[in-house]
């Protein structure tokens, strides 16, 4: 028991520090002015999908194991969705800006 | 003080608002008399208002629906009425009226008509169709009740103070921007849509974990009642398309109140945002709307055709590829924002191809009635009136799909009257037929069948002749949303489709009587079993009204259609071994608290009320506080007292009250004798 509790501590601390560090890197980048153009956006994008691992994996606990097989499935699909919703709405945008110019 | 709300806000500007206005106070003041006469408020308060029970706040949300239907349904009266006379003349509504009304029309029907009504049946139905004594969240349900009543509130508080929104149901921008609507009507709009959002994704959430963590021992998931199935597809709909709904609205308020440029045409904002956006929500909503209705129509035609369903796996699968392939289909609802070919062409297909799982839908069901011994109650007749009408909707739906088909007729009556031949066919009728079938299971008695059958056919025909003249008028290039109009030609189909509407006002009118005949002779209508059509699903093994935890021992189940399976093998109505405690939740003020801050909160940011907005913000953690912190939110049922309320319910029943069931048990096809194992 003492020892899960240990681990748990451990992997909420390692979890919080990986947060505040892909919080701070885009906010240092902005904030400096040490990038510029569509760089920014991309290392943004990248901070904020490692981001949302780190909460799943560090504190939620989700892991291919012993998740349950349902709770997986939900997050496969939102994954899908997000994927639809993202994907598409930047395929629609990036469209018709491209018939505007 | 009180921010932009002033003396002016009182609609004594116009009779037509002041009409309006006092309907709504009238209203009011007519159901806190009717309460205070009834001497009811005790128990109001205790058994319903606070209640965590999921069948009472299903109760509360069928309720809350046809309330609303009534006003939704005037505001379509009146812009039939304007229509109809409106040729060459202003009509009797002014325009920026005429606008308040179909914004505030298409806004309720979706929102506090349409979502309510399919909540309320699935908080009723769904804990006892998987044999579960609550939802998993009882609580959060409260909450959820309350969120939606807080925007429904609003709507309605915007008829008497302030205006409403005139920039349509889906409030595009520029036009619902501050620039062009500077008042306070888009920020009802606003505020409605957000907490009512808020308490459906908390109710799609519930309903999630309820139905894949409450599942009775043996109830699999391919064993789910039909209705259950649609349920939880939708409740995935609701959990994931809400959120865009939330955000796209958040976006627009923060637009209009502080000044951002989310949807403005300066500063980088791109008002095509917003129709991308609401309708990622929009088109996945139109399948949460239908899908439980599809379960309804489902569990009906198997109990009235007394066969099983055919094809229950097809039907399985066609609902979860529905839930899957609506979310690819969104921008048809904008193919002439002036995307590409390639962009357009695809959703025009994925569009297209959502009709294939909905036609292998209609064609289980007629399979389903094919040999049936066919009963015609008035929810098997709302279901067969649904098959004829809502094909109808579908062909023009794969018309309007082609893109350059919908270059002539999009934002034209016909595509108003294709959506509303698929949702009223496809959704209210179902959700009438939910009606007329659980009515007993949900209050003890069943409603008249007379006038179920007479609401049925003021209302099919209402339907037709309201609608198919706005195709006609569709394809003669009349818009929607004409306040008046120049064509002489247009006014006889108006005038039809107005008589339409006046037929529907009979189908309502008889829906009313049916309630108020069948509880003046609810004695002699009273369901003693339980299982009043002789039902196939769990739900119909739990007495009418079912007792608060619903069924005393856990069922165990061996075969889809489980309580057909129990009575044919004579295991219904038996007295268990034992009984054991029952641990309930209690009943609770915060969520009925959280819902009147939710609009106290609304209301102040609609007039800029800013102490207020403050106020209730604080108020609500506190609500939160203080249920987080209450450790004591359950008690005991003890066992003794579920053994004589038990006890009482079986002693009511006789075998006389019972269903034949020896012409159900399966017989061998060439003996003709009952197969071996099967009684």
């Amino acid at each position: 028991m003492n020892h899960s509790a240990d681990r748990s501590q451990s992997t909420y601390l390692t979890g919080f520090v990986l947060a505040v560090l892909l919080t701070a890197i885009p906010f240092a980048l902005v904030w400096g002015g040490l990038l510029v153009g569509p760089a920014v956006y991309a290392v943004i994008a990248v901070a904020a999908v490692l981001q949302v691992i780190v909460h799943l994996v560090f504190f939620l606990h989700i892991d291919l194991k012993s998740t349950p097989v349902e709770n997986l499935f939900f997050l496969v699909f939102a994954a899908v969705l997000i994927f639809i919703m993202v994907g598409g709405s930047l395929w629609i945008m990036m469209d018709l800006h491209h018939r505007m110019q | 003080m009180l921010g932009r709300l002033t003396i002016e806000a009182l609609p004594f500007y116009s009779w037509v608002a002041m009409g309006g206005a006092a309907v709504t106070v009238g209203g009011g003041i007519a159901v806190f008399l009717l309460i205070t006469w009834l001497r009811a408020w005790k128990v109001l308060w205790t058994d319903w208002l606070t209640s965590v029970d999921h069948k009472k706040i299903g109760i509360m949300y069928v309720v809350l629906a046809l309330v609303m239907l009534v006003r939704g349904f005037v505001d379509a009266l009146m812009m039939r009425a304007q229509q109809a006379f409106s040729l060459n003349t202003e009509g009797y509504l002014p325009p920026e009226h005429f606008e308040q009304i179909f914004s505030s029309h298409g806004t309720i029907m979706i929102f506090f008509v349409a979502m309510p009504f399919l909540t309320g049946l699935i908080n009723i139905i769904v804990p006892q169709q998987i044999g579960a004594r609550d939802v998993a969240f009882p609580f959060l349900n409260s909450v959820s009740l309350w969120m939606t009543a807080a925007g429904a509130g609003l709507v309605l508080i915007s008829l008497v103070v302030g205006k409403f929104s005139q920039a349509g149901w889906t409030g595009y921008p520029p036009y619902s921007g501050v620039e062009y609507s500077p008042g306070v009507g888009v920020d009802y709009w606003l505020w409605a849509l957000i907490t009512s959002g808020v308490g459906s994704t908390l109710s799609g959430i519930n309903f999630i974990v309820t139905i894949v963590k409450n599942r009775c021992p043996g109830m699999t998931f391919m064993r789910m009642p039909m209705f259950t199935w649609t349920s939880l597809c939708a409740s995935i709909l609701i959990a994931f398309a809400f959120p865009a709904l939330t955000v796209v609205a958040g976006q627009l308020m923060l637009d209009r109140t502080l000044g951002f440029h989310f949807f403005t045409n300066g500063d980088g904002g791109n008002m095509m945002m917003f129709a991308n956006l609401l309708w990622i929500w929009g088109h996945p909503e139109v399948y949460i709307l239908v899908l439980p209705a599809f379960g309804i129509f489902s569990e009906v035609v198997a109990t009235f055709s007394r066969k099983r369903l055919f094809g229950y796996t097809s039907l399985v699968y066609a609902t979860a590829c529905i839930a899957l392939l609506s979310f690819t289909v969104w921008l048809h609802h904008f193919f002439t924002m002036g995307s590409s070919a390639d962009v357009n062409a695809i959703f025009g297909i994925a569009t297209m191809i959502i009709a294939v799982p909905t036609g292998v839908k209609i064609f289980d069901w007629l399979f389903t009635m094919y040999k049936g011994r066919i009963e015609f109650h008035p929810s098997m007749v709302y279901t067969i009136g649904f098959m004829v009408t809502f094909v109808i909707g579908g062909v023009t739906g794969v018309l309007l799909a082609i893109p350059p088909a919908d270059y002539l007729m999009h934002n034209s009556t016909f595509l108003v009257a294709h959506f509303h031949n698929m949702l009223i066919p496809g959704a209210l009728f179902g959700y009438f037929a939910g009606l007329n079938y659980w009515f007993p299971k949900a209050l003890g008695f069943k409603l008249d069948t007379k006038w179920g059958i007479r609401s049925f056919w003021c209302w099919i025909i209402g339907f037709y002749l309201a609608f198919m003249p706005l195709y006609v008028l569709g394809f003669k290039g009349m818009s929607r949303r004409m306040e008046h109009y120049a064509d002489p030609s247009w006014q006889p189909y108006l005038i039809v489709a107005g008589i339409g509407a006046l037929f529907v006002l009979c189908g309502i009118a008889c829906i009313a009587i049916q309630l108020y005949v069948s509880a003046k002779t609810w004695g002699s209508a009273r369901d003693i079993t339980g299982d009043p059509w002789n039902g196939r699903t769990l739900e119909w093994a739990t007495s009418s009204p079912p007792a608060a935890y619903n069924f005393a021992v856990l069922p165990e189940v061996t075969d889809i259609d489980a309580f057909h399976d129990m009575k044919i093998l004579g295991q219904a109505y038996q007295t268990p071994q034992h009984y054991e405690d029952i641990v309930m939740p209690k009943n609770t003020w915060v969520g009925l608290a959280l819902g009147a801050l939710a609009f106290g909160l609304g209301f102040a940011f609609v007039w800029h009320i800013w102490w207020l907005v403050a106020l209730c913000f604080v108020l609500s953690l506190v609500c939160v506080a203080i249920r987080a912190s209450d450790d004591n939110s359950d008690f005991v049922l003890p066992a003794a007292e579920v053994a004589r309320i038990e006890r009482e319910r079986l002693a009511e029943i006789s075998p006389a009250d019972l269903h034949d069931m020896r012409d159900f048990v399966p017989r061998g096809v060439a003996s003709g004798a009952p197969l071996t194992g099967t009684v």
